[in-house]
């Protein structure tokens, strides 16, 4: 089995998994189920115990979606506690300020900075907040806005959003770029892997800066 | 072999390892999947009901057959079948027979968050609560071999946050066993009273003998910790207790009915303090406190919505302080809305000029009562709708102001027939009208008995609704499409107007699950006079550029709704497309 070898590997290390909390929020069709699987796939060939939660039924809707992934030596609660989300990607610009609660001070956001709006903004009744970055800032510093919109259009193909995204987001994380191919070949059809690991590989040079 | 599985498809591949052959269910989140997913496996025969109490009887019947037999339902699903439930404890099984109830706190989507924990105690049946996807198909293994150890049907009861997270599973083999032949027993399978009163009587002690194994079983565990304090939790919050007491004493509950009370002594024996934390009513708190043991649990914790780690936390530890940034005040809402293109905008753009009381239903329709569209008046349960106008209509509401009754085609078949059968029989005035979209939409496009497609996808039958409501008795049924407003407004019109019972088929396929897409529409913002009258049918395309009315391009489904509500005829195919 192809898991039974990185079983070992995690086994035979000395150190400890450290605990790495993941939010990934956004609207209905916008694909976080599939970045949210690839994440926590590979954090389990990476050797993590893992869970990830999220709540699907309005999803296709066009409601906000939120997904949960918990990933480290031992994973009780499926839902991350307030203050402890090491990271959010937010794939819709307002929709991280939906779930401000989960960051902390250390926390590193990653933001879309795609804007759909909500019915309420389309019929004028209200205002799309114009201060998401500021408003972030003043509970994390570390906010990296990601035009995964234009990156997808440069690409020729505006669905490969979410992968640019997922790739943003696995350049900070100790999984390995091998990992990462293996995991994108199995949840992603053949016939579109070659331009979701260009997506992917565009992702991840928005991992360090 | 490991594998990241949601609690709902280890669910479905526990019951595959324990050698299932047979399962039925009708659709309801949180638990589609589970049969969507046992489906997948050859060797398991797998069928929609058109309603849980169907899908139970069918179960009943398929274990009696011989089989290991698995039957899913929704929290309120079992509102439906616990006619058979309560009386299925008393007959008990031939092959295992287990029923897997999905209840839904904080009703991500569902009309209530009844606790269903009290099902397993009114109808006397042993009920398994898994706290991971690893246990969800463990459990669910186990519950099996209970079932037929203790001739009895088991209940586990599963929650969203299980159904719907994912966790590592470990993945065994299968287990192929020979089907037992049906033995005719009237004394234990035909509940004439004489039989009954003996049968509750083996009911009584076998749970007796649940609760002795209870007690042993590995499922309920006592994990011990530092301090004076005992933690009782089962389910998702045991997850969450966890986190927040990494120390404490813990007794982990896995069988929650009947509990283990000797073990429940033991653990409380020599604690300063027990928390029961567990998730909506105080199911397990009540019956440990009424054995004489002081407990604390919901004057702690809400009965109501889901737990999480700093609901635990907040009840039991301190309460956690916002940071100022938490809440951004006036933040634009993103409530679900019907889909552009989907065919009730049209329905209900058609009547909602009529000012009729609606009368809706379990389905996406619900959806429309989301301003600025706002046409339900009422949401109940499956197939209320026809009952309620009926009703509503008999006493001379309609004399006052006339009502429709709403609901989808899938809804209709699961508890609609009677609704109609009554409507005739009583020589009602109501009007119904049914939203046939050609599936069962809310949940995500199953197949139900008028799709002329079973679950395996072989084909089938097709129930035919016109036909049906005829011979239910009611001589006015017509067929509109919904994308036609006007000519469906006046036979909605016409119908209610007239004092005789009647039904109006409203037939578009939803484009969702079936994928329609037309060339998408513009606004001529030249013949665009601003009256914000299309804006008012709440389609996700249509929006404003200034004072104009704008459809995005790449949202909007050709349906030509809105063209047709627009007085100024601004709104079409764009010349240039």
């Amino acid at each position: 089995m192809k898991t039974a070898s990185t079983e070992k590997k995690a086994a035979g290390k000395a150190t400890s998994k450290e605990p790495i909390d993941i939010l990934i929020v956004g609207v209905g069709g916008q694909g976080i189920i599939l970045a949210s699987r690839i994440i926590s796939q590979a954090l389990v060939y990476a050797g993590y115990d893992v869970k990830q939660s999220e709540v699907h039924g309005m999803a296709q809707r066009g409601g906000a979606v939120s997904s949960h992934i918990r990933a480290g030596e031992k994973v009780y609660s499926p839902l991350i506690p307030y203050d402890s989300a090491r990271y959010m990607l937010s794939f819709e610009s307002l929709e991280a300020l939906r779930y401000m609660s989960y960051i902390y001070a250390g926390s590193t956001v990653l933001l879309n900075d795609q804007k759909i709006d909500p019915p309420s903004v389309a019929s004028g009744q209200q205002e799309y907040p114009p201060d998401v970055i500021e408003r972030i800032k003043k509970k994390a510093k570390d906010v990296r806005v990601i035009p995964a919109a234009d990156v997808a259009f440069e690409l020729g193909n505006e669905r490969v959003v979410n992968v640019i995204l997922t790739g943003a987001l696995a350049g900070n994380l100790p999984v390995s770029r091998k990992i990462w191919m293996k995991t994108l070949s199995e949840l992603v059809p053949a016939k579109l892997m070659e331009i979701n690991t260009k997506a992917f590989e565009r992702g991840m040079q928005f991992s360090n800066r | 072999m490991k594998q990241l599985l949601t609690g709902n498809e280890a669910i479905a591949r526990g019951a595959w390892e324990a050698g299932v052959c047979f399962a039925s269910a009708y659709p309801g989140t949180p638990s589609t999947e589970i049969t969507e997913a046992i489906a997948g496996f050859g060797e398991v025969n797998a069928e929609w009901a058109p309603n849980e109490k169907v899908a139970l009887e069918v179960g009943i019947g398929a274990a009696l057959g011989g089989v290991r037999t698995l039957v899913c339902m929704k929290h309120v699903g079992l509102n439906v079948a616990a006619d058979p439930f309560c009386t299925l404890s008393y007959t008990g099984i031939s092959a295992g027979l287990v029923l897997i109830c999905a209840d839904d706190p904080a009703m991500h989507s569902s009309q209530n968050e009844q606790d269903n924990r009290y099902y397993a105690r009114l109808a006397k049946v042993p009920m398994l609560e898994p706290s991971t996807s690893q246990e969800a198909k463990d459990f669910v293994k186990l519950a099996f071999d209970m079932s037929e150890k203790f001739d009895t049907p088991v209940m586990v009861r599963v929650t969203t946050r299980i159904s719907h997270s994912r966790g590592i599973v470990e993945l065994k083999p299968r287990k192929s066993l020979a089907r037992k032949p049906f033995k005719t027993d009237p004394k234990k399978y035909v509940m004439v009273p004489s039989n009954a009163r003996m049968r509750h009587r083996v009911v009584v002690e076998r749970q007796k003998n649940i609760a002795e194994y209870g007690e042993k079983a590995l499922i309920n565990s006592i994990e011990p910790g530092k301090g004076d304090i005992g933690v009782v939790s089962a389910g998702v919050a045991y997850q969450y207790a966890r986190e927040v007491f990494p120390q404490a004493h813990f007794l982990k509950i896995g069988l929650s009915n009947p509990l283990p009370k000797e073990m429940i002594r033991k653990f409380a024996k020599g604690k300063k303090k027990i928390f029961v934390v567990e998730e909506l009513e105080p199911f397990m708190e009540e019956q440990i406190a009424a054995m004489g043991i002081a407990v604390e649990g919901k004057s702690r914790l809400p009965e109501i919505d889901e737990l999480n780690p700093d609901v635990v936390r907040d009840g039991f530890v301190k309460k956690r302080k916002p940071h100022k940034a938490d809440v951004v005040e006036g933040l634009p809402n993103r409530p679900p809305n019907l889909c552009p293109g989907c065919p009730h905008r049209g329905l209900f753009s058609a009547i909602k000029p009529l000012k009729l009381v609606i009368f809706g239903d379990i389905g996406c329709y619900t959806l429309s009562v989301l301003p600025p569209l706002s046409t339900h008046d009422s949401c109940v349960c499956m197939g209320a709708s026809i009952g309620m106008s009926h009703g509503y209509s008999k006493v001379g509401g309609n004399t006052t102001q006339k009502s429709v009754g709403v609901l989808g085609d899938s809804t209709f078949m699961h508890s609609g027939l009677t609704g109609v059968m009554e409507m005739a029989y009583n020589k009602g005035s109501n009007t119904v009208i049914i939203l046939d979209n050609r599936t069962t939409a809310m949940t995500g496009g199953q197949n139900h008995p008028g799709t002329a497609r079973t679950l395996k996808g072989e084909d089938t039958v097709s129930l035919n609704l016109e036909e049906v409501c005829r011979a239910l008795g009611v001589k006015r049924v017509f067929r509109v499409n919904p994308f036609e407003v006007k000519a469906t407004r006046e036979v909605v019109k016409r119908e209610v107007s007239i004092e005789e019972p009647s039904v109006v088929i409203s037939t578009a396929p939803c484009p969702l699950i079936f994928k329609v897409k037309s060339a998408p529409l513009a606004v001529d913002s030249v013949k665009c006079k601003e009256c914000g009258a299309c804006l008012k049918i709440n389609c996700p395309a249509l929006t404003k550029r200034g004072e104009k009315a704008f459809i995005v391009d790449y949202l909007c489904n050709g349906c030509g709704v809105c063209g047709q509500i627009c007085p100024f005829d601004s709104i079409g195919v764009p010349a240039s497309k």
